[in-house]
């Protein structure tokens, strides 16, 4: 199965990464991540490294690539014009009160992907 | 992260906890200030917490959890109320800090005592108790469909500030 990981460099990504790259290798995944640039306190060239630090340790080969302009959208571009299989996102940030924040992402990829999105909890 | 928004005008004060009433079925509930020696009254509560009932992932299902969860609510920063009938609790409010100066307000009421009131006098009580402890700004996010949350919500005060998520989140100036 072909995996497009979209992540922003928030913790819940990188729990997503090590959940799908597990998956990867029980599955034989083929696994490609995209990191996306959220606007946040995370910059893309930096996560973009940590990624690769990760998967490094984790010794496990996967495509990353940068993604710019509407993380949301492109996610869903990229993944349909490359017949991706799976969109997988992390499953949120936790409130002061420990509710669950989706973030803006995960909302417009849940509503406007036509591939199969799954969220890491 | 960027920073909520706040009504820039406060709201009236509301008065502190306690209080006893009669509810909407005729019980009489007493809302008082709480903390952590209601701990296992309150774990007992959530134990009992219709999973249907809950919002964004909390209340935690699994006792573990939910002790966890406690642990975090039951803090000597936040601000606790609870709800009693019959010699156990029925509700619960809570304000927890950010860490933007502002408070994170929830309230939970046990589904067999939801709809006779229980929640507006929780929420009275808890924003009283808030004024009294000096918070100043208080946030919540509440589930789009949820219309009679939304209307006790703004009936105490708050205001829509976030209308762009799934959740709407208002927020309400105390002080």
């Amino acid at each position: 199965m072909k995996v497009l990981l979209g992540m922003g460099g928030s913790p819940d990504g990188f729990d997503a990464l090590d959940a799908t790259v597990e998956r990867a290798r029980q599955a034989g995944d083929e696994l490609t991540v995209a990191v996306l640039d959220t606007e946040s306190d995370h910059a893309v060239d930096v996560v973009e490294s940590r990624v690769q630090d990760r998967l490094d340790e984790l010794g496990f080969g996967a495509d990353i690539r940068r993604v710019s302009g509407h993380p949301g959208s492109s996610l869903v571009e990229i993944a349909e014009s490359e017949a991706f299989d799976r969109i997988v996102l992390g499953g949120g940030q936790r409130s002061p009160l420990g509710k669950i924040d989706l973030g803006e992402v995960a909302e417009f990829v849940l509503l406007n992907a036509d591939t199969t999105v799954t969220l890491i909890r | 992260m960027t920073g909520r928004t706040y009504p820039e005008e406060p709201v009236d004060s509301f008065p502190a906890p306690p209080e006893t009433f009669t509810d909407g079925e005729g019980r009489t509930v007493t809302v008082e200030a709480s903390g952590l020696a209601d701990f296992e009254a309150l774990v007992e509560m959530y134990e009992a917490f219709d999973p249907a009932d809950r919002a964004q992932g909390i209340p935690p299902i699994q006792e573990a959890a939910i002790r966890d969860w406690l642990d975090a609510l039951l803090s000597e920063d936040s601000v606790n109320v609870v709800a009693g009938h019959d010699g156990r609790l029925v509700g619960h409010a809570v304000l927890v800090p950010d860490d933007q100066d502002g408070y994170e307000l929830a309230v939970f009421v046990l589904n067999e005592y939801q709809g006779a009131g229980i929640g507006t006098h929780l929420l009275e009580g808890l924003l009283g108790q808030g004024q009294r402890e000096g918070v100043e700004k208080v946030w919540l996010t509440v589930e789009r469909w949820n219309a009679p949350a939304i209307t006790l919500y703004e009936k105490l005060g708050f205001e829509r500030t976030d209308v762009e998520s799934f959740e709407l989140e208002m927020a309400v100036r105390l002080s």
